[in-house]
Protein backbone atom coordinates (compact mmCIF):
# COMPACT_ATOMS: atom_id res chain seq x y z
CA UNK A 1 0.00 0.00 0.00
CA UNK A 2 2.62 2.16 0.33
CA UNK A 3 3.34 2.87 -3.21
CA UNK A 4 0.07 4.46 -3.31
CA UNK A 5 0.62 7.62 -4.61
CA UNK A 6 2.95 6.24 -7.12
CA UNK A 7 0.74 4.89 -9.19
CA UNK A 8 -0.74 7.10 -11.77
CA UNK A 9 -4.44 6.87 -12.47
CA UNK A 10 -4.22 7.34 -15.99
CA UNK A 11 -2.68 4.23 -16.62
CA UNK A 12 -6.01 2.28 -14.96
CA UNK A 13 -8.41 4.79 -16.66
CA UNK A 14 -6.71 4.04 -20.03
CA UNK A 15 -7.35 0.23 -19.38
CA UNK A 16 -11.34 1.17 -18.45
CA UNK A 17 -11.74 3.52 -21.58
CA UNK A 18 -13.60 1.40 -23.61
CA UNK A 19 -15.64 0.06 -21.17
CA UNK A 20 -16.35 3.23 -19.50
CA UNK A 21 -17.29 4.73 -23.29
CA UNK A 22 -19.32 1.55 -24.36
CA UNK A 23 -21.73 2.19 -20.43
CA UNK A 24 -21.55 5.69 -21.65
CA UNK A 25 -23.19 5.18 -25.04
CA UNK A 26 -25.63 2.04 -24.15
CA UNK A 27 -26.76 2.68 -21.00
CA UNK A 28 -25.89 5.60 -19.74
CA UNK A 29 -27.26 8.42 -22.53
CA UNK A 30 -30.24 6.02 -23.04
CA UNK A 31 -31.34 6.71 -19.15
CA UNK A 32 -31.16 10.92 -19.97
CA UNK A 33 -33.58 10.04 -22.75
CA UNK A 34 -35.91 8.84 -20.32
CA UNK A 35 -37.92 12.61 -21.43
CA UNK A 36 -38.96 10.84 -24.45
CA UNK A 37 -41.80 9.80 -22.44
CA UNK A 38 -42.53 13.61 -21.78
CA UNK A 39 -43.01 14.27 -25.31
CA UNK A 40 -45.31 14.24 -28.22
CA UNK A 41 -42.39 12.37 -30.32
CA UNK A 42 -42.55 13.18 -34.12
CA UNK A 43 -39.88 11.51 -36.26
CA UNK A 44 -39.57 14.95 -38.66
CA UNK A 45 -39.21 16.91 -35.66
CA UNK A 46 -36.23 14.89 -33.95
CA UNK A 47 -35.82 14.53 -30.39
CA UNK A 48 -34.92 18.06 -29.22
CA UNK A 49 -37.52 19.61 -32.09
CA UNK A 50 -40.75 17.43 -30.59
CA UNK A 51 -43.04 19.55 -28.24
CA UNK A 52 -43.07 18.34 -24.46
CA UNK A 53 -46.76 16.84 -23.19
CA UNK A 54 -46.41 17.06 -19.81
CA UNK A 55 -47.46 13.51 -18.76
CA UNK A 56 -50.17 13.16 -21.15
CA UNK A 57 -48.44 10.03 -22.82
CA UNK A 58 -48.88 8.47 -19.31
CA UNK A 59 -52.82 9.53 -19.00
CA UNK A 60 -53.64 8.14 -22.58
CA UNK A 61 -51.60 4.79 -21.79
CA UNK A 62 -53.49 4.43 -18.22
CA UNK A 63 -56.77 5.57 -19.98
CA UNK A 64 -56.63 2.02 -22.42
CA UNK A 65 -56.85 -0.85 -21.04
CA UNK A 66 -53.67 -1.98 -22.95
CA UNK A 67 -51.45 -0.62 -19.41
CA UNK A 68 -53.72 -2.84 -17.27
CA UNK A 69 -53.41 -5.82 -19.23
CA UNK A 70 -49.93 -5.86 -19.79
CA UNK A 71 -49.15 -5.16 -16.66
CA UNK A 72 -51.26 -8.21 -15.33
CA UNK A 73 -49.77 -10.57 -18.25
CA UNK A 74 -46.05 -9.45 -16.52
CA UNK A 75 -46.43 -9.92 -13.66
CA UNK A 76 -48.65 -13.14 -13.35
CA UNK A 77 -46.99 -14.83 -15.66
CA UNK A 78 -43.37 -13.94 -13.48
CA UNK A 79 -45.43 -15.28 -10.71
CA UNK A 80 -46.39 -18.61 -12.51
CA UNK A 81 -42.30 -19.23 -13.57
CA UNK A 82 -41.07 -18.19 -10.15
CA UNK A 83 -43.13 -20.65 -8.60
CA UNK A 84 -43.26 -23.28 -10.67
CA UNK A 85 -40.20 -23.25 -12.13
CA UNK A 86 -38.09 -23.22 -8.89
CA UNK A 87 -40.68 -26.23 -7.87
CA UNK A 88 -39.42 -28.15 -10.66
CA UNK A 89 -35.99 -27.19 -10.22
CA UNK A 90 -35.67 -28.24 -7.12
CA UNK A 91 -37.46 -31.60 -7.87
CA UNK A 92 -34.64 -32.08 -10.73
CA UNK A 93 -31.61 -30.98 -8.56
CA UNK A 94 -33.11 -33.38 -5.82
CA UNK A 95 -33.19 -36.31 -8.10
CA UNK A 96 -29.66 -35.80 -9.59
CA UNK A 97 -28.43 -35.56 -6.40
CA UNK A 98 -28.78 -38.84 -5.84
CA UNK A 99 -26.56 -40.22 -9.05
CA UNK A 100 -23.45 -38.71 -7.35
CA UNK A 101 -21.17 -38.13 -9.45
CA UNK A 102 -21.33 -40.33 -12.28
CA UNK A 103 -21.36 -40.61 -15.92
CA UNK A 104 -25.39 -40.52 -15.31
CA UNK A 105 -25.71 -37.49 -13.82
CA UNK A 106 -23.29 -35.35 -17.03
CA UNK A 107 -25.70 -37.20 -18.99
CA UNK A 108 -28.91 -36.06 -17.49
CA UNK A 109 -27.51 -32.81 -16.49
CA UNK A 110 -26.58 -31.73 -20.36
CA UNK A 111 -29.22 -33.02 -21.82
CA UNK A 112 -31.95 -30.60 -19.59
CA UNK A 113 -29.65 -27.83 -20.00
CA UNK A 114 -29.83 -28.07 -24.09
CA UNK A 115 -32.71 -26.47 -24.35
CA UNK A 116 -31.34 -23.46 -22.94
CA UNK A 117 -28.61 -23.23 -25.51
CA UNK A 118 -31.44 -22.28 -28.20
CA UNK A 119 -32.46 -18.55 -29.50
CA UNK A 120 -36.23 -18.18 -29.13
CA UNK A 121 -36.48 -18.63 -32.87
CA UNK A 122 -35.36 -21.97 -33.21
CA UNK A 123 -37.86 -22.86 -30.42
CA UNK A 124 -40.75 -20.86 -32.06
CA UNK A 125 -40.02 -23.34 -34.95
CA UNK A 126 -40.31 -26.05 -32.82
CA UNK A 127 -43.19 -24.76 -31.40
CA UNK A 128 -44.64 -24.56 -34.97
CA UNK A 129 -43.82 -27.84 -35.49
CA UNK A 130 -46.03 -29.24 -32.79
CA UNK A 131 -48.93 -26.63 -32.85
CA UNK A 132 -49.54 -25.73 -36.53
CA UNK A 133 -53.16 -26.65 -37.24
CA UNK A 134 -52.59 -28.27 -40.43
CA UNK A 135 -49.67 -30.57 -40.02
CA UNK A 136 -48.81 -29.90 -36.42
CA UNK A 137 -47.88 -32.82 -34.12
CA UNK A 138 -50.69 -32.37 -31.54
CA UNK A 139 -53.40 -32.05 -34.08
CA UNK A 140 -52.23 -34.92 -36.33
CA UNK A 141 -51.01 -37.44 -34.01
CA UNK A 142 -52.14 -36.69 -30.32
CA UNK A 143 -55.45 -36.12 -31.17
CA UNK A 144 -56.07 -38.26 -33.53
CA UNK A 145 -55.27 -40.70 -30.96
CA UNK A 146 -57.52 -39.23 -28.75
CA UNK A 147 -60.01 -38.46 -31.31
CA UNK A 148 -60.45 -35.33 -30.23
CA UNK A 149 -61.00 -32.06 -33.00
CA UNK A 150 -58.48 -30.13 -34.40
CA UNK A 151 -57.75 -27.32 -32.62
CA UNK A 152 -56.58 -23.98 -34.21
CA UNK A 153 -53.78 -23.26 -31.62
CA UNK A 154 -52.38 -20.01 -32.84
CA UNK A 155 -55.72 -18.54 -31.91
CA UNK A 156 -57.07 -20.25 -28.91
CA UNK A 157 -56.52 -17.82 -26.32
CA UNK A 158 -57.13 -20.41 -23.30
CA UNK A 159 -54.47 -22.80 -24.15
CA UNK A 160 -51.85 -19.97 -23.98
CA UNK A 161 -50.70 -19.37 -20.52
CA UNK A 162 -50.46 -23.16 -20.43
CA UNK A 163 -48.17 -23.08 -23.41
CA UNK A 164 -46.08 -20.50 -22.25
CA UNK A 165 -45.57 -21.63 -18.47
CA UNK A 166 -44.76 -24.93 -19.93
CA UNK A 167 -42.12 -23.62 -22.88
CA UNK A 168 -40.89 -21.53 -19.91
CA UNK A 169 -40.27 -24.23 -17.87
CA UNK A 170 -38.80 -26.50 -20.67
CA UNK A 171 -36.43 -23.94 -21.61
CA UNK A 172 -35.31 -23.04 -18.00
CA UNK A 173 -35.98 -25.91 -15.83
CA UNK A 174 -32.38 -27.26 -16.42
CA UNK A 175 -30.94 -24.09 -15.98
CA UNK A 176 -31.98 -23.60 -12.83
CA UNK A 177 -31.21 -27.26 -11.01
CA UNK A 178 -27.77 -26.86 -11.88
CA UNK A 179 -27.71 -23.94 -9.78
CA UNK A 180 -30.05 -26.11 -6.68
CA UNK A 181 -28.00 -29.14 -7.33
CA UNK A 182 -25.02 -27.16 -6.47
CA UNK A 183 -26.34 -25.75 -3.37
CA UNK A 184 -27.55 -29.55 -2.48
CA UNK A 185 -23.73 -30.45 -3.04
CA UNK A 186 -22.25 -28.22 -0.60
CA UNK A 187 -24.69 -30.10 2.40
CA UNK A 188 -22.14 -32.06 4.72
CA UNK A 189 -22.96 -35.32 4.05
CA UNK A 190 -22.29 -36.51 7.35
CA UNK A 191 -25.41 -35.06 8.37
CA UNK A 192 -26.86 -37.79 5.81
CA UNK A 193 -25.36 -40.51 7.60
CA UNK A 194 -26.29 -39.45 10.97
CA UNK A 195 -30.10 -39.83 9.86
CA UNK A 196 -29.24 -43.18 7.73
CA UNK A 197 -28.37 -44.72 11.32
CA UNK A 198 -31.61 -43.05 12.75
CA UNK A 199 -33.81 -44.76 9.76
CA UNK A 200 -34.70 -41.95 8.57
CA UNK A 201 -36.46 -42.68 5.08
CA UNK A 202 -35.18 -40.84 2.26
CA UNK A 203 -38.16 -39.21 1.70
CA UNK A 204 -37.92 -37.93 5.40
CA UNK A 205 -34.07 -37.17 4.46
CA UNK A 206 -35.47 -34.49 2.12
CA UNK A 207 -38.01 -32.95 3.54
CA UNK A 208 -35.82 -32.67 7.30
CA UNK A 209 -32.17 -31.63 5.66
CA UNK A 210 -32.10 -31.11 1.85
CA UNK A 211 -35.20 -28.67 1.95
CA UNK A 212 -34.22 -26.60 4.70
CA UNK A 213 -30.84 -26.04 4.19
CA UNK A 214 -32.12 -25.09 0.51
CA UNK A 215 -34.03 -22.13 2.00
CA UNK A 216 -31.09 -19.57 1.66
CA UNK A 217 -31.01 -20.69 -1.99
CA UNK A 218 -34.21 -20.40 -2.63
CA UNK A 219 -34.83 -17.31 -0.84
CA UNK A 220 -31.68 -15.40 -2.64
CA UNK A 221 -33.08 -16.53 -6.25
CA UNK A 222 -36.66 -15.71 -5.51
CA UNK A 223 -35.60 -12.27 -4.43
CA UNK A 224 -33.75 -12.02 -7.53
CA UNK A 225 -36.41 -12.93 -10.08
CA UNK A 226 -38.86 -10.67 -8.04
CA UNK A 227 -36.32 -8.14 -8.91
CA UNK A 228 -37.20 -8.94 -12.59
CA UNK A 229 -40.86 -8.98 -12.29
CA UNK A 230 -41.86 -6.12 -14.72
CA UNK A 231 -39.52 -7.40 -17.19
CA UNK A 232 -40.28 -10.15 -19.34
CA UNK A 233 -38.51 -12.42 -22.28
CA UNK A 234 -39.30 -10.32 -24.95
CA UNK A 235 -38.77 -13.44 -27.09
CA UNK A 236 -41.20 -15.83 -25.21
CA UNK A 237 -44.26 -13.03 -25.76
CA UNK A 238 -43.40 -11.90 -29.19
CA UNK A 239 -41.67 -15.82 -30.98
CA UNK A 240 -43.20 -18.12 -29.49
CA UNK A 241 -47.29 -16.93 -30.41
CA UNK A 242 -46.18 -15.99 -33.90
CA UNK A 243 -47.07 -12.01 -32.88
CA UNK A 244 -50.50 -13.51 -33.30
CA UNK A 245 -52.59 -10.66 -33.06
CA UNK A 246 -55.85 -12.58 -32.03
CA UNK A 247 -53.81 -14.17 -28.52
CA UNK A 248 -52.85 -10.25 -27.61
CA UNK A 249 -54.45 -10.43 -24.75
CA UNK A 250 -53.21 -13.20 -23.44
CA UNK A 251 -49.67 -13.04 -24.56
CA UNK A 252 -49.27 -8.60 -24.41
CA UNK A 253 -46.19 -8.14 -22.03
CA UNK A 254 -44.38 -4.54 -21.49
CA UNK A 255 -41.64 -5.80 -23.48
CA UNK A 256 -43.77 -6.70 -26.50
CA UNK A 257 -46.15 -3.31 -25.92
CA UNK A 258 -42.87 -1.34 -25.88
CA UNK A 259 -41.38 -2.91 -29.35
CA UNK A 260 -45.05 -3.28 -31.05
CA UNK A 261 -45.61 0.66 -30.37
CA UNK A 262 -41.74 1.50 -31.47
CA UNK A 263 -41.31 -0.54 -34.62
CA UNK A 264 -44.78 -0.99 -35.87
CA UNK A 265 -47.17 1.85 -34.48
CA UNK A 266 -44.65 4.43 -34.49
CA UNK A 267 -46.32 5.37 -31.51
CA UNK A 268 -42.60 6.80 -29.68
CA UNK A 269 -44.41 8.79 -27.16
CA UNK A 270 -46.55 5.73 -25.57
CA UNK A 271 -43.96 3.52 -26.21
CA UNK A 272 -41.40 5.73 -24.27
CA UNK A 273 -43.82 6.27 -21.35
CA UNK A 274 -44.13 2.36 -20.83
CA UNK A 275 -40.90 2.05 -20.66
CA UNK A 276 -40.00 4.60 -18.14
CA UNK A 277 -43.00 3.04 -16.25
CA UNK A 278 -41.32 -0.02 -16.17
CA UNK A 279 -37.71 1.13 -15.47
CA UNK A 280 -38.82 3.17 -12.60
CA UNK A 281 -41.24 0.54 -11.29
CA UNK A 282 -38.42 -2.06 -12.13
CA UNK A 283 -35.65 0.20 -10.16
CA UNK A 284 -38.12 0.30 -6.96
CA UNK A 285 -38.46 -3.30 -7.02
CA UNK A 286 -35.17 -4.66 -7.33
CA UNK A 287 -34.24 -2.10 -4.59
CA UNK A 288 -36.42 -3.32 -2.39
CA UNK A 289 -35.51 -7.23 -3.12
CA UNK A 290 -32.18 -6.17 -2.26
CA UNK A 291 -33.11 -4.65 1.22
CA UNK A 292 -34.92 -7.84 1.98
CA UNK A 293 -31.92 -9.85 1.00
CA UNK A 294 -29.85 -7.22 2.99
CA UNK A 295 -31.45 -7.89 6.38
CA UNK A 296 -32.13 -11.70 6.10
CA UNK A 297 -28.30 -12.76 4.62
CA UNK A 298 -25.94 -10.13 3.19
CA UNK A 299 -23.49 -12.13 2.14
CA UNK A 300 -25.73 -12.43 -0.96
CA UNK A 301 -27.51 -8.66 -1.22
CA UNK A 302 -26.30 -7.52 -4.69
CA UNK A 303 -25.09 -4.46 -2.74
CA UNK B 1 -32.28 -49.64 4.25
CA UNK B 2 -29.99 -50.57 1.38
CA UNK B 3 -33.15 -51.96 -0.32
CA UNK B 4 -35.27 -48.52 0.10
CA UNK B 5 -32.11 -46.41 -0.91
CA UNK B 6 -31.81 -48.84 -4.43
CA UNK B 7 -35.73 -48.51 -5.20
CA UNK B 8 -35.44 -44.23 -4.72
CA UNK B 9 -32.33 -44.48 -7.12
CA UNK B 10 -34.11 -46.43 -9.63
CA UNK B 11 -37.13 -43.99 -9.29
CA UNK B 12 -34.68 -40.94 -9.39
CA UNK B 13 -33.14 -42.52 -13.08
CA UNK B 14 -36.44 -43.35 -14.53
CA UNK B 15 -37.78 -39.89 -13.13
CA UNK B 16 -34.99 -38.18 -15.03
CA UNK B 17 -35.18 -40.25 -18.23
CA UNK B 18 -38.53 -39.41 -18.75
CA UNK B 19 -37.69 -35.23 -18.23
CA UNK B 20 -34.47 -36.17 -20.51
CA UNK B 21 -37.00 -37.15 -23.02
CA UNK B 22 -39.38 -34.01 -22.62
CA UNK B 23 -36.64 -31.97 -23.37
CA UNK B 24 -34.66 -33.68 -26.20
CA UNK B 25 -37.81 -34.95 -28.44
CA UNK B 26 -39.04 -31.52 -28.95
CA UNK B 27 -35.67 -31.47 -31.24
CA UNK B 28 -35.74 -34.96 -32.84
CA UNK B 29 -38.99 -33.88 -34.19
CA UNK B 30 -37.53 -30.95 -36.31
CA UNK B 31 -34.86 -32.79 -37.19
CA UNK B 32 -37.05 -35.85 -38.52
CA UNK B 33 -39.32 -32.89 -40.01
CA UNK B 34 -36.31 -32.14 -42.08
CA UNK B 35 -35.50 -35.48 -43.60
CA UNK B 36 -39.52 -36.48 -44.68
CA UNK B 37 -40.41 -36.20 -47.61
CA UNK B 38 -43.25 -33.13 -48.43
CA UNK B 39 -46.01 -34.81 -49.39
CA UNK B 40 -46.01 -37.59 -46.28
CA UNK B 41 -45.42 -34.27 -43.98
CA UNK B 42 -48.48 -32.68 -45.76
CA UNK B 43 -50.85 -35.55 -45.24
CA UNK B 44 -49.96 -37.35 -42.03
CA UNK B 45 -48.26 -33.99 -40.42
CA UNK B 46 -45.07 -33.90 -38.37
CA UNK B 47 -43.90 -37.50 -37.21
CA UNK B 48 -41.47 -39.26 -35.24
CA UNK B 49 -41.02 -41.95 -37.14
CA UNK B 50 -41.82 -40.19 -40.80
CA UNK B 51 -43.71 -42.80 -43.33
CA UNK B 52 -41.28 -41.59 -46.28
CA UNK B 53 -37.87 -39.87 -45.89
CA UNK B 54 -36.33 -37.21 -48.04
CA UNK B 55 -33.28 -35.33 -48.56
CA UNK B 56 -35.52 -32.89 -50.65
CA UNK B 57 -35.03 -30.01 -48.18
CA UNK B 58 -31.29 -30.11 -47.87
CA UNK B 59 -30.74 -30.30 -51.87
CA UNK B 60 -33.24 -27.42 -51.92
CA UNK B 61 -31.33 -25.56 -49.27
CA UNK B 62 -27.78 -26.71 -51.07
CA UNK B 63 -29.01 -25.20 -54.30
CA UNK B 64 -30.01 -22.09 -52.45
CA UNK B 65 -27.03 -21.69 -50.61
CA UNK B 66 -25.45 -18.12 -51.61
CA UNK B 67 -28.40 -16.85 -49.23
CA UNK B 68 -27.69 -19.28 -46.29
CA UNK B 69 -23.62 -19.31 -46.80
CA UNK B 70 -24.10 -15.23 -46.20
CA UNK B 71 -26.48 -15.74 -43.12
CA UNK B 72 -23.94 -18.01 -41.74
CA UNK B 73 -21.12 -15.44 -42.71
CA UNK B 74 -22.78 -12.29 -40.87
CA UNK B 75 -23.34 -14.62 -37.71
CA UNK B 76 -19.93 -16.25 -37.34
CA UNK B 77 -18.24 -12.74 -37.73
CA UNK B 78 -20.91 -10.86 -35.35
CA UNK B 79 -19.97 -13.95 -32.84
CA UNK B 80 -16.54 -13.78 -33.42
CA UNK B 81 -15.81 -9.91 -33.07
CA UNK B 82 -18.71 -9.58 -30.99
CA UNK B 83 -17.04 -12.17 -29.06
CA UNK B 84 -13.48 -10.75 -28.96
CA UNK B 85 -14.13 -7.49 -28.02
CA UNK B 86 -16.28 -8.23 -25.44
CA UNK B 87 -13.82 -10.44 -23.33
CA UNK B 88 -11.15 -7.68 -24.03
CA UNK B 89 -12.67 -4.95 -22.79
CA UNK B 90 -14.37 -6.51 -19.88
CA UNK B 91 -11.46 -8.10 -18.61
CA UNK B 92 -9.87 -4.40 -18.98
CA UNK B 93 -12.35 -2.45 -17.47
CA UNK B 94 -12.74 -5.60 -14.70
CA UNK B 95 -8.80 -5.33 -13.64
CA UNK B 96 -9.09 -1.09 -12.40
CA UNK B 97 -12.00 -2.12 -10.80
CA UNK B 98 -10.03 -4.85 -8.74
CA UNK B 99 -6.83 -3.12 -8.41
CA UNK B 100 -6.29 -1.53 -4.56
CA UNK B 101 -4.29 1.05 -5.86
CA UNK B 102 -6.69 2.47 -8.15
CA UNK B 103 -8.07 6.20 -6.59
CA UNK B 104 -11.11 5.82 -8.54
CA UNK B 105 -12.08 2.14 -7.81
CA UNK B 106 -15.41 2.40 -6.08
CA UNK B 107 -16.71 4.87 -8.17
CA UNK B 108 -15.68 3.13 -11.27
CA UNK B 109 -17.51 0.12 -9.66
CA UNK B 110 -20.71 1.96 -8.86
CA UNK B 111 -20.24 3.48 -12.24
CA UNK B 112 -20.80 -0.20 -13.99
CA UNK B 113 -23.12 -1.87 -11.22
CA UNK B 114 -25.57 0.91 -11.46
CA UNK B 115 -26.46 -0.20 -14.59
CA UNK B 116 -28.02 -3.38 -12.92
CA UNK B 117 -30.90 -1.51 -11.62
CA UNK B 118 -31.41 1.03 -13.54
CA UNK B 119 -31.78 1.83 -17.46
CA UNK B 120 -33.67 4.04 -20.07
CA UNK B 121 -35.19 1.40 -21.76
CA UNK B 122 -36.09 0.20 -25.68
CA UNK B 123 -36.78 3.51 -26.72
CA UNK B 124 -34.54 6.09 -25.79
CA UNK B 125 -31.56 3.94 -26.96
CA UNK B 126 -33.37 2.71 -30.28
CA UNK B 127 -33.14 6.27 -31.49
CA UNK B 128 -29.52 6.73 -30.16
CA UNK B 129 -28.10 3.69 -31.89
CA UNK B 130 -30.11 4.60 -34.82
CA UNK B 131 -31.24 8.03 -35.02
CA UNK B 132 -27.52 9.68 -33.98
CA UNK B 133 -25.40 7.04 -34.89
CA UNK B 134 -26.63 5.57 -37.52
CA UNK B 135 -25.60 1.98 -37.00
CA UNK B 136 -29.07 0.15 -39.33
CA UNK B 137 -28.35 -1.87 -41.68
CA UNK B 138 -24.64 -2.53 -40.62
CA UNK B 139 -22.61 -5.26 -39.44
CA UNK B 140 -22.03 -2.77 -35.87
CA UNK B 141 -25.81 -2.93 -35.40
CA UNK B 142 -25.52 -6.47 -34.68
CA UNK B 143 -22.44 -6.23 -32.25
CA UNK B 144 -22.69 -2.99 -30.43
CA UNK B 145 -25.87 -2.91 -28.79
CA UNK B 146 -27.12 -4.22 -25.40
CA UNK B 147 -24.17 -7.30 -25.00
CA UNK B 148 -21.02 -6.09 -25.39
CA UNK B 149 -19.76 -4.98 -22.06
CA UNK B 150 -22.48 -6.24 -19.19
CA UNK B 151 -21.98 -5.06 -15.57
CA UNK B 152 -22.91 -8.70 -14.83
CA UNK B 153 -19.73 -9.91 -16.51
CA UNK B 154 -18.00 -7.46 -14.97
CA UNK B 155 -18.56 -8.56 -11.81
CA UNK B 156 -17.62 -12.01 -12.48
CA UNK B 157 -14.35 -11.20 -14.03
CA UNK B 158 -13.47 -8.58 -11.08
CA UNK B 159 -14.33 -11.18 -8.26
CA UNK B 160 -12.05 -13.60 -9.96
CA UNK B 161 -9.37 -11.17 -9.86
CA UNK B 162 -9.84 -10.13 -6.63
CA UNK B 163 -10.04 -13.83 -5.13
CA UNK B 164 -7.82 -15.94 -7.13
CA UNK B 165 -4.62 -12.67 -8.30
CA UNK B 166 -1.75 -12.33 -5.12
CA UNK B 167 -1.31 -8.69 -4.90
CA UNK B 168 2.24 -10.16 -4.37
CA UNK B 169 2.56 -11.22 -7.56
CA UNK B 170 0.82 -7.25 -9.08
CA UNK B 171 3.43 -5.70 -6.31
CA UNK B 172 6.94 -7.66 -7.65
CA UNK B 173 6.29 -6.79 -11.39
CA UNK B 174 5.31 -3.21 -10.62
CA UNK B 175 9.42 -2.80 -8.60
CA UNK B 176 10.68 -4.74 -11.33
CA UNK B 177 8.97 -1.56 -13.53
CA UNK B 178 5.96 -2.51 -15.40
CA UNK B 179 3.14 -0.17 -15.76
CA UNK B 180 -0.58 -1.15 -15.40
CA UNK B 181 -0.74 -1.69 -19.06
CA UNK B 182 1.49 -4.57 -19.29
CA UNK B 183 0.70 -6.14 -16.06
CA UNK B 184 -2.54 -6.28 -17.83
CA UNK B 185 -1.63 -8.11 -21.01
CA UNK B 186 1.68 -9.86 -19.69
CA UNK B 187 -0.26 -10.87 -16.08
CA UNK B 188 -3.70 -10.13 -15.64
CA UNK B 189 -5.37 -11.59 -19.03
CA UNK B 190 -3.18 -14.90 -19.05
CA UNK B 191 -4.36 -15.23 -15.61
CA UNK B 192 -7.62 -14.76 -16.49
CA UNK B 193 -8.36 -17.61 -18.78
CA UNK B 194 -10.64 -20.00 -17.14
CA UNK B 195 -13.10 -17.04 -16.31
CA UNK B 196 -12.67 -15.57 -19.51
CA UNK B 197 -13.27 -19.29 -21.48
CA UNK B 198 -16.68 -18.98 -19.42
CA UNK B 199 -17.65 -15.63 -20.10
CA UNK B 200 -16.69 -15.70 -23.52
CA UNK B 201 -18.44 -19.50 -24.24
CA UNK B 202 -21.83 -17.59 -22.99
CA UNK B 203 -21.17 -14.09 -24.65
CA UNK B 204 -20.77 -16.22 -27.92
CA UNK B 205 -24.03 -18.02 -27.86
CA UNK B 206 -25.89 -14.47 -27.10
CA UNK B 207 -24.24 -13.46 -30.38
CA UNK B 208 -25.13 -16.49 -32.17
CA UNK B 209 -28.40 -16.66 -30.82
CA UNK B 210 -29.74 -13.07 -31.11
CA UNK B 211 -32.16 -11.50 -33.31
CA UNK B 212 -33.61 -9.33 -31.55
CA UNK B 213 -30.80 -6.48 -32.78
CA UNK B 214 -31.46 -7.67 -36.20
CA UNK B 215 -35.09 -7.11 -35.45
CA UNK B 216 -34.76 -3.09 -34.31
CA UNK B 217 -31.61 -2.35 -37.06
CA UNK B 218 -31.47 -4.41 -39.81
CA UNK B 219 -33.70 -4.42 -42.72
CA UNK B 220 -31.63 -4.64 -45.50
CA UNK B 221 -31.67 -8.97 -46.01
CA UNK B 222 -27.83 -8.65 -46.83
CA UNK B 223 -27.06 -8.26 -43.07
CA UNK B 224 -29.47 -11.27 -42.00
CA UNK B 225 -27.84 -13.51 -39.46
CA UNK B 226 -28.70 -17.02 -39.44
CA UNK B 227 -31.64 -16.36 -36.74
CA UNK B 228 -33.00 -13.03 -38.83
CA UNK B 229 -32.99 -15.14 -42.08
CA UNK B 230 -34.95 -17.96 -39.66
CA UNK B 231 -37.74 -15.39 -38.73
CA UNK B 232 -38.02 -14.37 -42.36
CA UNK B 233 -38.46 -17.88 -43.58
CA UNK B 234 -41.17 -18.64 -41.16
CA UNK B 235 -43.24 -15.25 -42.85
CA UNK B 236 -42.32 -16.27 -46.75
CA UNK B 237 -40.37 -19.15 -47.61
CA UNK B 238 -40.15 -17.69 -51.04
CA UNK B 239 -37.45 -15.36 -49.49
CA UNK B 240 -34.91 -18.33 -49.89
CA UNK B 241 -35.33 -17.79 -53.88
CA UNK B 242 -36.63 -14.23 -54.14
CA UNK B 243 -34.07 -12.88 -51.53
CA UNK B 244 -30.89 -11.03 -52.33
CA UNK B 245 -29.10 -13.60 -53.96
CA UNK B 246 -31.16 -15.66 -55.80
CA UNK B 247 -33.22 -14.72 -59.02
CA UNK B 248 -36.68 -14.46 -58.59
CA UNK B 249 -38.28 -15.26 -62.43
CA UNK B 250 -39.20 -18.63 -62.15
CA UNK B 251 -39.69 -19.11 -58.37
CA UNK B 252 -43.05 -20.24 -58.63
CA UNK B 253 -42.60 -22.72 -61.52
CA UNK B 254 -40.62 -25.26 -59.09
CA UNK B 255 -42.59 -26.92 -56.07
CA UNK B 256 -41.20 -26.15 -52.99
CA UNK B 257 -40.78 -28.74 -50.31
CA UNK B 258 -41.83 -25.58 -47.50
CA UNK B 259 -42.82 -27.08 -44.68
CA UNK B 260 -39.51 -29.86 -44.62
CA UNK B 261 -37.17 -26.68 -45.99
CA UNK B 262 -38.12 -24.36 -42.52
CA UNK B 263 -37.33 -27.33 -40.25
CA UNK B 264 -33.94 -27.81 -42.33
CA UNK B 265 -33.19 -24.66 -41.72
CA UNK B 266 -34.00 -24.69 -37.90
CA UNK B 267 -31.81 -28.23 -37.56
CA UNK B 268 -28.98 -26.11 -40.26
CA UNK B 269 -29.50 -22.56 -36.89
CA UNK B 270 -28.52 -24.99 -34.29
CA UNK B 271 -26.39 -27.20 -35.91
CA UNK B 272 -23.30 -25.53 -34.46
CA UNK B 273 -24.57 -25.66 -30.98
CA UNK B 274 -25.37 -29.30 -31.44
CA UNK B 275 -21.70 -30.48 -32.81
CA UNK B 276 -20.00 -28.55 -30.32
CA UNK B 277 -21.82 -29.14 -27.01
CA UNK B 278 -20.57 -32.90 -26.44
CA UNK B 279 -16.98 -31.15 -25.87
CA UNK B 280 -18.50 -27.72 -24.18
CA UNK B 281 -21.11 -29.16 -21.84
CA UNK B 282 -18.66 -29.39 -18.84
CA UNK B 283 -17.62 -25.51 -19.42
CA UNK B 284 -21.86 -24.66 -19.90
CA UNK B 285 -22.15 -26.84 -16.22
CA UNK B 286 -19.31 -24.72 -14.37
CA UNK B 287 -20.45 -21.30 -15.94
CA UNK B 288 -24.40 -21.61 -14.89
CA UNK B 289 -22.59 -22.41 -11.46
CA UNK B 290 -20.30 -19.56 -11.40
CA UNK B 291 -22.62 -17.02 -12.32
CA UNK B 292 -25.17 -18.19 -9.79
CA UNK B 293 -23.15 -18.28 -7.02
CA UNK B 294 -21.87 -14.33 -7.18
CA UNK B 295 -23.50 -12.65 -10.29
Amino acid sequence: MGNKKNIPSWQFLFLALPGIVYLIVNNYIPMLGIFLAFKDFNFSKGIFGSAWCGFDNFKFLFKTSDAILMTRNTILYNLAFIVLGTILAIFVAILMSELGASLKLKFFQSSLLLPNLLSWVVIAYICFAFLNSESGFINKTINRWLQIESVSWYTEKQAWPGILIFVFLWKNAGYTSIVYLASISGIDKSVYEAADIDGASKLRQIFSITLPLLKPTVIIMTLMAVGRIFFSDFGLFYQVPMDSGALYSVTQTIDTYVYRGLMKLNDVGMSAAAGLFQSVVGFVVVMLANGIVRKTDSDNALF
Amino acid sequence: MANNHKIFYRFCVVILFILTLIALLPLVLIMMASITDEDTLLANGYAFIPAKFSTAAYLYLIKQHSTILRAYGISFAVTGIGTFLSVLFTTMIAYPMSAKNFKYRNMLTFFVFFTMLFNGGVVPSYLLWSSTLHIKDTLWALILPNYLVTAFNVILVKNYYSTNVPDALLESARIDGANEIVIFFKIMLPLAVPVVATIGLFTALVYWNDWINGLYYISNPNYYGIQNLLIRLMDNIQFLKSGAAGSSLGALSVKLPGTAVRMAMAVTGILPIVITYPFLQKYFIRGVVIGAVKG
